[in-house]
């Protein structure tokens, strides 16, 4: 199986150490990972936002990045729903017939990370440490859109040592919403401080998540709070073999 | 109000909402407004969920609802004359009405030709889309608003800000400061000692609603449904005043939207179903009221129903946001929202808000024509595009998916201009630029790498005093500083050292 | 840049002469809509042949508030004049058509009228109670549909007296709401009840009786 990474261009600046975590992961449980060097962005912040034509040189290039892979895997739940869900509708706003033809043969490769576990490889226990207590926030995009239901869940209570503590409230959207955060940053930053509030209710050391783009709204807000709760991916959790640096 | 029945002050209207951004920041400053919200969408979430869990064809009523909205769409023209046909034949009077003018001067013609001077309404969203009771104020006739949210509303000079509940910014305590107020002026006085007890003020409601009840001669109501195949319309309700205004007036006048069509009355075994569930979590509400024309000896002696488009014929020229059209008011979208949850109706500046609000008001407001003003440019991007109104929804509308398709209205109406995106557009081109190349991120990557070293501390960046989007961002929120190295840096050297 | 949409001003305009039917018409017909494929209807329309229907009845008119009593045709009205008592009525209005002997167990402390000829509004009013048939009752929902049809009358009869007695028999209860739906004639003035008269609008904390009767006693024979 020839397995591309799909870093998300938001990963690939902010969040680097997920990207190496999952590369070690799939690693770990025996398979090669390759980095189509030539990727850049899914197209989501420009599509969401209603700026179709700007997107549709991204799915362009998306496409060519990724052509020939077997799986493509991404540790963004929300980057993944974008091309597996919209990729589609931009390529069709561009007329281009050959750009519908090569999305449909690109997109339906894409696997949210925690999809491409327990799916396609069939395990939930990846032989993770990771002694903390950790609460989980189903992302909405990963709920409502990719359905990767309790997957997550199931990789993180394989995971020795770690306990997984009830957020209250989960499935409820944390605020960020791609250009949402910054066009209603106050309605934005009330849900999120919402989230937060029921986060620290919970007592849990660490707050984990299938899209860095939450936690990056999260954690800045419980950094701007100085709260010792720390965000981490998914990917991270899994690939850890022990205590948190 | 200009509609004031004692002619006083007029009383607000959406007109003049700001921007959805701005209109909301006011709304989350008022802590009680949040926790009224709060309690009370949460109180009817977690009931809808259990009214909905104990149908197991749920799923099943949801796809046959869309599917017979969507035959009423594709079948608009026949099923409308065959509903007007069939309501005529049965000695009702059948108006059109191309917008909310030419409706409201319908329905004040027929107010003044019964010889009226007052009326007593059942709540109905349409009549508020078209602001009736303003206009019938205009032509000296008082319009009564008989359920006990819009009354508080009324009473409380006051908007509306739920479609079900629109009172559900209030708590009881400023209820009853509201009916000790002001009742006296509308009619039968509150009870000095009235308490906080919602059934106290229930009561003092019921009282205060009886007598104008008993006298009105003329009686103005919506539309839940109307079935084309018989001519039978429809109202559900709880209270009772429905029932009131909907049998005791000699007169009746429906003003309904041109999409409130069934095609069959076997179509109520769905929507009968959707609706209840969805709208007060009930398996069913306490009282619906049928009726097809006139019926000698029994109600109104004069039925006149009044078709209103008022740019409902535009929602349809779109295809991905003319789904809109199925809506039928039931308000679960506006209980799920966590937008909603935390600013309310009002920041919407209409009468229709929440998510089905953000998708239906641009379009009624002709946005498939014309471009539209600022706030109702505002509209589709009050949304986190979070998918739970697509969730709940009893006829399956894609609000997410309709909000990104009038977004792309938006941008491509208001392109550049700086006072409605600010420095939006160009970032947008920028970054598409900058992704449309792996070599051009990876420079930018680097710029930015070296400009978080710069202002980054321990990895983050904390209060930073910028103008515009980006600031909005850092008010209350740090930011990850960009990393040294970025992955595909990384990934390089990992690559040239060899490693796997 | 076009101003928001006033309620007061119309937008539409259109020929001089063409009508607002012909104009609302026009710009329907001129967008093509494609139907559905198909209405698919894989919903339930009966309940499934375990569920005891009375008793589901029963058990969701109750959750109504309303107070369910059954009867056999022997102690009917023994259980009539029983649930009259227990409300404290002491006037009954009575529909043409209503089967006398659901009333030789009242006692002389209630007065009965007729509403032949038509009772005044204020009369109704006036009066503490009434007691109707019913044309259909759904089990599923726990609702009573009236017609005004014999033993029903005119929709106002059972709306402004403050407690309503309704007989239910035992073969007018169907399981759902499909199965009422075929027995009903939408030409008749229809009124389905789910309860006694109920608002939620103060902080969503639910309130029975508002201005329909805040009394429902279902009464089911058989």
């Amino acid at each position: 199986m020839k397995i591309a990474l799909f870093i998300t261009c938001f990963n690939d600046l902010l969040y680097p150490d997920v990207g190496k975590a999952v590369v070690r992961l799939l690693n770990r449980l025996g398979h090669e990972v390759e980095f189509p060097e030539d990727q850049t962005c899914c197209g989501q912040i420009h599509f969401n936002t209603g700026y179709r034509d700007e997107c549709v040189p991204l799915v362009r290039s998306f496409d060519q990045a990724f052509d020939g892979f077997d799986a493509i895997v991404s540790p963004s739940a929300s980057c993944a729903t974008m091309v597996r869900h919209h990729h589609e509708t931009v390529a069709r706003h561009s007329g281009d017939a050959s750009l519908v033809a090569s999305v449909a043969e690109v997109s339906p490769r894409v696997y949210e990370l925690s999809e491409f576990l327990v799916d396609v490889l069939g395990v939930t226990d990846v032989g993770a440490v990771f002694p903390h207590s950790v609460a989980f926030h189903p992302t909405c995009h990963s709920l409502r859109l990719l359905a990767i239901g309790d997957r997550p869940r199931r990789l993180l209570e394989a995971v020795s040592g770690l306990e997984l503590v009830e957020l209250p409230g989960a499935t409820e959207c944390c605020g960020f919403g791609g250009t949402f955060a910054v066009k209603n940053a106050d309605t934005s930053v009330a849900m999120g401080e919402d989230k937060i509030g029921a986060l620290i209710g919970t007592g849990a050391e660490v707050l984990a998540s299938a899209d860095t783009s939450c936690l990056m709204h999260l954690g800045g807000l419980l950094s701007r709070q100085r709260s010792m709760v720390r965000v981490m991916h998914l990917a991270e959790i899994l690939a850890s073999t022990g205590p948190a640096r | 109000m200009s509609g004031s029945p004692a002619g006083r002050e007029p009383l607000p209207t959406f007109a003049g909402t700001p921007p959805f951004p701005e209109a909301a920041r006011t709304a989350l400053a008022d802590e009680q407004l949040r926790r009224n919200l709060r309690h009370a969408t949460t109180t009817i979430r977690t009931k809808r969920g259990r009214a909905v869990a104990e149908r197991p064809d749920w799923e099943a009523l949801r796809l046959a609802g869309a599917a017979i909205k969507d035959d009423v769409i594709a079948r608009w023209p026949e099923l409308l004359t065959q509903l007007e046909a069939n309501v005529t034949a049965a000695g009702g009077i059948v108006h059109w009405a191309r917008d909310g003018a030419e409706a409201n001067a319908i329905v004040a013609g027929i107010v003044r030709a019964a010889g009226a001077t007052e009326v007593v309404k059942v709540k109905s969203m349409t009549t508020q889309e078209i602001e009736l009771n303003e206009a019938l104020a205009r032509e000296g006739i008082e319009a009564w608003e008989t359920d006990l949210a819009e009354l508080i509303v009324q009473l409380g000079r006051d908007l509306p800000s739920h479609i079900l509940v629109p009172a559900i910014h209030r708590n009881r305590d400023e209820i009853r400061d509201i009916f000790r107020a002001e009742m006296g002026a509308a009619g039968r006085p509150a009870p000095a000692d009235l308490s906080n007890e919602p059934r106290e003020l229930a009561e003092a409601a019921r009282l205060h609603l009886r007598e104008k009840f008993l006298r009105a001669k003329v009686a103005i109501s919506g539309a839940n449904f109307a079935i084309a195949e018989t001519g039978t319309v429809m109202v559900v309700e709880s209270e009772g005043n429905g029932r009131m205004c909907l049998t005791l007036p000699e007169t009746l006048v429906t003003v309904m939207g041109i999409e409130k069509l069934l095609p069959t009355w076997r179509d109520l075994e769905v929507f009968l179903q959707l609706l209840p569930r969805s709208s007060t979590a009930e398996r069913m509400n306490p009282y619906t009221s049928m009726w097809t024309g006139v019926t000698p000896g029994d109600g109104p002696q004069a039925f006149h129903l009044v078709l209103l488009d008022n740019g409902r014929t535009d929602v349809l020229l779109d295809e991905v946001g003319r789904q809109a059209l199925r809506c039928i008011k039931c308000s679960a979208c506006l209980n799920v929202c966590p937008v909603y949850e935390r600013v309310g109706g009002r920041a919407y500046g209409s009468p229709y808000p929440g998510p089905i609000g953000a998708i239906l008001t641009p379009q009624l407001r002709g946005i498939a024509r014309h471009p539209v003003d600022e706030q109702t440019a505002s509209l589709p991007y009050a949304s986190s595009l979070c998918g739970a109104c697509f969730e709940v929804c009893p006829v399956r509308i894609d609000i997410p998916e309709v909000l990104i398709q009038l977004r792309t209205q938006v941008v491509r109406q208001h392109g550049w201009r700086a006072r409605t995106f600010g420095e939006e557009p160009v970032a947008m081109r920028a970054l598409s630029t900058a992704f449309a190349n792996p070599g051009r991120l990876d420079l930018a990557e680097r710029v930015a790498g070296g400009a978080g070293r710069v202002v980054g501390r321990r990895g983050r960046i904390g209060r930073l005093p910028l103008p515009g989007l980006l600031g909005a961002w850092f008010r209350r929120r740090d930011l990850p500083a960009p990393a040294r190295t970025s992955f595909r840096r990384w990934w390089r050297s990992r690559s040239s050292r060899g490693e796997s | 840049m076009a101003e928001p949409l006033e309620p007061g001003r119309i937008v539409t305009g259109g020929a001089p002469g063409e009508t607002a039917r012909d104009a609302v018409l026009a710009r329907i017909r001129a967008v093509a809509v494609p139907p559905p494929a198909a209405i698919p209807r894989d919903y339930l329309t009966s309940l499934s042949p375990d569920v005891d229907i009375l008793e589901r009845f029963a058990e969701r008119v109750a959750d109504y508030r309303a107070l369910v009593h059954r009867a056999t045709s022997g102690n009917l009205a023994a259980t009539v004049a029983e649930a009259l008592k227990g409300r404290g009525a002491r006037s009954l209005v009575i529909p043409a058509g209503l089967p006398a002997d659901w009333l030789i167990g009242l006692g002389p402390g209630i007065e009965r009228q007729s509403d032949d000829p038509p009772l005044t509004y204020g009369q109704l009013d006036a009066i503490d109670a009434v007691i109707t048939g019913c044309a259909v009752a759904i089990a599923e929902t726990g609702t009573i549909v009236l017609d005004a049809g014999p033993g029903q009358g005119r929709r106002a009869l059972s709306l402004l007296p403050d407690r309503h007695v309704c007989v239910v028999r035992a073969e007018q209860v169907v399981g759902e709401v499909a199965e009422a739906l075929a027995r009903l004639d939408p030409h008749r003035p229809l009124t389905w009840i789910s309860g006694p008269s109920a608002t939620s609008d103060i902080e969503l904390d639910r309130v029975e009786g508002v201005h329909g009767p805040r009394n429902l006693d279902v009464v089911i024979v058989g």
